[in-house]
């Protein structure tokens, strides 16, 4: 998993949040940008998102890969919305500003334009917050702060043990998957359907039935160390909410409700450029 | 005194089975004691274990007559939280003993359950970080762990709860012999310093007794068979009968036809008396001498100056050369981590050399892909649950064929054929699940041969199996290399299984190459030893202690006497 | 050996955790359906259907919710709720009827199995020809005929999975918990 987002140690006052205050400004932000189509909420959190992202000092080679991924992904993405549905532009907007005919039946118009620009942007917003939250936050101490903020200690503990055992049944899945080629299993890319499943499968099952084996482990011996003994628990990495974790709360939650006002305050989710 | 554990006319059966897994135990275990409780797979220790913890009877759930009691409180009325607090308990598995994203919030672990707040908990931590030796590993997480460290951290992690019990089921099964000597070196020094009572189940006896133990039990078919202190057992039959292996000196002195009496002191090789039996030890060694020479066969792979790296920094096999003979039954040793699956990886072709190659008859193997290689040299993995993908025995043999295209007619012949040279033969019909641990790792072995490689690779051939299985597979083993000629090459820290089967020896340490000799001398030069975290067997310091001069030659005849009388 | 099945709790949490990281391992796992984004014969959407026939409604639709949750972030920097939430709520459909289907017991087979399809067919139908299109309208106003098109898709690909492999690790982990006492060797 070379390519993939994870946490990396460093010292800044974002590192330094607790990880449910991530968490709660990354949903909130996410529910926000989900909500609005307001271009110039949209570009206001763009800006925003981008110089949290510089405070974190992520750099890029940590997130370089994922993001060209995300942007050719989106790309493909307007694409399709292009040519499925060339006058979405103009059933959101209502005008009609002709630009130039591409091919048939499919003209260009402004309208078409902005309208994949805010898709663009809906998008976009989002990103950085993903990397912000991804790369500097603690996975442990992630687990112990969601239980801080109520949520329930064994849900807290089970995304705990995800991210504990991803690492080992990402390697049980290459060792598996190495194994079954030198059988003569291949993940080829031509090979016919039905023989590609079954392929998959071959890799598939071993890697499934001994993970739930796995299950019946860890739940032993959670039970012999006193996992649901009592209904709280402590924490090793819990931190308390410190002072900056309320500010970081308050102007999220102050920041989406002025987004939403601005956004809603003419009755549509759109900003309208046209009329 | 009070006993600690104690179990009255006890038996017990789970509920979905016929017969009681335990029958009528009878068993005192006092404060401070350390037992070693020993027997052959399925005799029912692990269920003993499992009564002692409490997994019996409020996970697996069954019938239970007669009395016991643990720590002075009947089980039955508390429940596995209240029996966690007086017994902890370290699994077989260490990877899935270990919970924490980090050591220091595995450890933290129990106490996090009972609410202790955190400031307590990290000086908890602290202090028993320390005692168990990870103290500068707190902040690791577990994947950048070797075997030995996980399991001081599962150690850590139940005794963090001040527990009067540590209950080890089967602590050495996954260690290098190195290792291991440090495993029950400080089980000891907790036994000792803490007075906490030690149970250990284990079915490897010599190294288990490494720094001896008060009393060792003996279960076979769910009944204890023995109950007495290990010189007293040593000087026994019961462990030939119950198919557990003894120490290697005692066999050595039992060849030579030396009697041993408690007097002797003989369960441990740094405190065995020999001066009744050095001399009839000297002369059967000077009548069973042996000189061999081993003749060669034809090479048929060959590693020319490889390196290899992951990252292009860090070089994880450096200079590698190696060649190995049509035939030959080859062992690769050294620690975890020093590149032998890495090497092993090369061969089949799942990694490229950074420089250097692999030849196969002669011939480079670049251009083959992982399918082609594996058509001539099959790997059998140490997990046989990560290999098996079909319900049925049949099926799961015949996978490699039918994904290659053959007529469902040769299909048939050729894995009823493997079948039978396996011994699987009368099971083709059964479903996988049906099988024993052992069982199937022969399924797996089966799926490789029946594409007729001309090389095995094979992981740990052995690994968690009692001496009994052991055997079974490594005469099969050994079966197959003489009556097809399969060329079989293991990755091994088992170093009896390197002794007795193999007639060379790689070792490998920091990705070089260090050794490429016998397993006698291996296993008799402690320096080379020592940098394969491998252990000197007990026949070197049985040599030494009878006078004889040259101890790895005492090692060869010893060998070569055992495999005449099997 | 058998679990003793009051003990809610622990195993659950467990199967989550197993789950989830399962999920999001077999995330890049998949066969592109055609050239349409977001849409392809996603392996663990399979493995989805089986965690939740297996442990029940709260475990799938959790894993569904942080596996897919989860395995977007870490791998492709973004989470579409649009998609995350359909995965929810078909773990939560499959695993309502997972006492039904008693693969733990070793039974399930025959009308079982038929049992389980109609099922996933229709939890398949609620999450991604319902839910994902009118989340997908609602949250970024997307075209209708493109979001609806790829929820068939979407569908189709899923139900073909989950028939295939949430069926057969389905069969083959019920064969190897039911008992085999009526077994004998041949020769």
């Amino acid at each position: 998993m070379s390519r993939v987002l994870s946490y990396e140690e460093k010292n800044t006052w974002i590192h330094r949040l607790c990880g449910v205050t991530k968490l709660i400004f990354f949903l909130l932000w996410s529910l926000t940008s989900m909500l609005t189509y307001d271009t110039r909420v949209l570009l206001v959190m763009l800006v925003l998102s981008i110089v949290i992202l510089r405070a974190s000092k992520t750099e890029w080679r940590q997130i370089g890969t994922v993001f060209k991924f995300i942007l050719f992904f989106l790309f493909i993405n307007l694409i399709a919305i292009y040519v499925l549905a060339p006058n979405q532009g103009t059933l959101i907007y209502g005008t009609d500003t002709y630009v130039c005919h591409l091919f048939k039946g499919h003209d260009l118009n402004q309208e078409m334009i902005f309208y994949e620009i805010n898709v663009f942007l809906k998008y976009m917003t989002v990103v950085p917050t993903v990397f912000i939250f991804l790369v500097t936050t603690n996975p442990s101490e992630f687990a112990a702060s969601m239980n801080r903020v109520g949520i329930s200690y064994k849900i807290g503990y089970a995304i705990a043990i995800s991210l504990r055992y991803i690492p080992d049944i990402q390697s049980d899945f290459v060792k598996i998957k190495n194994a079954q080629q030198a059988r003569g299993i291949e993940m080829a890319k031509k090979a016919p359907f039905f023989q590609r499943i079954k392929h998959i499968c071959a890799i598939l099952f071993p890697l499934v039935f001994s993970s739930m084996d796995r299950i019946d482990v860890v739940s032993n011996a959670m039970e012999l160390r006193g996992f649901g003994k009592h209904k709280k628990r402590t924490w090793y990495m819990g931190k308390a909410l410190k002072k900056s974790d309320y500010i970081v709360v308050a102007f999220v939650v102050l920041f989406s409700a002025v987004a939403l006002f601005v956004t809603f305050r003419d009755g549509s989710r759109f900003y309208n450029p046209f009329i | 005194m009070e006993p600690i554990i104690e179990f009255k006319n006890f038996s017990f059966k789970y509920r979905s089975q016929k017969e009681p897994t335990l029958k009528d135990i009878n068993l005192k275990i006092y404060p401070g004691e350390k037992v070693l409780i020993i027997g052959p797979s399925g005799s029912g220790k692990s269920t003993l274990a499992h009564c002692i913890n409490g997994l019996v009877p409020f996970s697996y759930s069954g019938e239970i007559t007669g009395e016991y009691t643990i720590a002075g409180k009947d089980p039955k009325k508390l429940d596995i939280f209240e029996l966690s607090k007086s017994v902890g308990t370290v699994l077989q598995d260490t990877d899935g003993q270990f919970i924490g994203l980090t050591v220091a919030e595995d450890l933290a672990f129990a106490l996090e359950n009972d609410e202790v707040p955190t400031k307590e908990l990290h000086e908890r931590v602290d202090k028993i970080a320390k005692e168990v030796d990870v103290k500068n590993l707190l902040e690791h997480a577990p994947t950048e762990l070797s075997g030995g460290q996980k399991q001081r951290v599962s150690m850590g992690g139940v005794m963090i709860s001040d527990v009067d019990i540590l209950l080890l089921d089967e602590p050495l099964a996954n260690l290098d012999p190195a290792t291991g000597k440090h495993t029950m070196e400080l089980i000891d020094e907790i036994n000792k310093s803490k007075g906490t009572t030690i149970v250990v189940i284990e079915h490897r006896l010599e190294d288990a007794l490494f720094r001896g133990a008060d009393r060792i039990v003996v279960v076979g078919d769910g009944k204890i068979v023995s109950d007495s202190t290990p010189d007293e057992l040593i000087c026994k039959d019961i462990l030939e009968e119950q198919g557990i292996r003894e120490p290697l000196y005692v066999t050595a002195i039992k060849h030579a036809g030396g009697k041993l009496t408690e007097e002797m002191t003989p369960s441990r090789i740094d405190t065995i008396d020999v001066s009744s039996v050095k001399e009839l030890v000297k002369s059967w060694h000077d009548k069973n001498a042996v000189f061999c020479e081993e003749e060669k066969g034809e090479t048929i792979l060959e590693g020319k100056d490889i390196y290899f790296s992951y990252d292009g920094k860090e070089k994880v096999l450096e200079n590698v050369n190696f060649s190995v003979s049509k035939g030959e039954m080859l062992a690769i040793v050294g620690k975890n981590g020093a590149g032998k699956s890495t090497l092993s990886s090369l061969i089949c072709g799942f990694n490229k050399p950074t420089s250097g190659e692999l030849l196969f008859r002669g011939k480079d193997m670049s251009d083959l892909s992982i399918a082609e290689r594996g058509e001539k040299i099959g790997l059998v993995m140490q997990n046989p649950n990560h290999m098996i993908s079909k319900p049925m025995i049949f099926d799961e043999v015949a996978l490699g064929l039918s994904i290659r295209g053959i007529p469902e007619k040769e299909i048939k012949e050729r894995v009823e054929k493997i079948l039978r040279v396996c011994g699987l033969y009368p099971f083709r019909n059964w479903p996988i699940s049906a099988l024993s641990f052992g069982q199937k790792k022969r399924v797996t072995i089966a799926s490789i041969l029946v594409m007729d490689p001309e090389i095995m690779i094979l992981d740990e051939p052995t690994a968690g199996q009692d001496y009994r299985h052991y055997t079974e597979i490594m005469n099969f083993l050994k079966d197959i290399n003489e009556k097809l000629g399969v060329t079989i090459i293991m990755i091994t820290h088992d170093m009896h299984l390197m002794l007795e089967y193999t007639k060379r020896a790689l070792v490998l340490a920091d990705g070089k190459i260090l050794a490429d000799t016998t397993p006698a001398r291996v296993l008799t030069d402690e320096t080379l030893s020592d940098k394969a975290y491998l252990k000197k067997t007990s026949l070197y310091d049985l040599a030494e202690m009878c006078d004889i001069e040259d101890p790895t030659a005492f090692c060869e005849t010893f060998i070569a006497f055992e495999q005449r009388e099997r | 050996m058998e679990t003793k099945k009051s003990k809610f709790g622990i195993k659950e949490v467990v199967a989550i955790g197993i789950g989830t990281a399962l999920f999001v391992v077999l995330t890049e796992v998949a066969i592109p359906l055609g050239f349409i984004p977001n849409t392809a014969l996603q392996v663990r959407a399979g493995m989805l259907a089986f965690i939740a026939a297996l442990f029940g409604p709260i475990v799938g639709g959790v894993v569904g919710l942080l596996g897919h949750a989860l395995g977007d972030a870490v791998f492709y920097g973004s989470v579409w709720w649009s998609w995350v939430i359909p995965d929810a709520v078909f773990g939560i459909a499959v695993g309502l009827f997972a006492k039904k289907f008693a693969i733990n017991d070793g039974g399930f087979d025959g009308k079982k199995i038929a049992l389980f399809n109609v099922v996933q067919v229709v939890a398949n139908a609620v999450a991604w020809i319902l839910c994902a299109p009118v989340l997908d309208i609602v949250i970024y106003k997307e075209p209708a005929n493109k979001v609806f098109l790829q929820g068939i898709w979407a569908f189709i690909g899923d139900v073909i999975i989950c028939a295939i492999i949430g069926s057969l690790l389905g069969f083959g982990y019920s064969k190897i918990k039911g008992s085999s006492s009526s077994l004998s060797k041949e020769d």
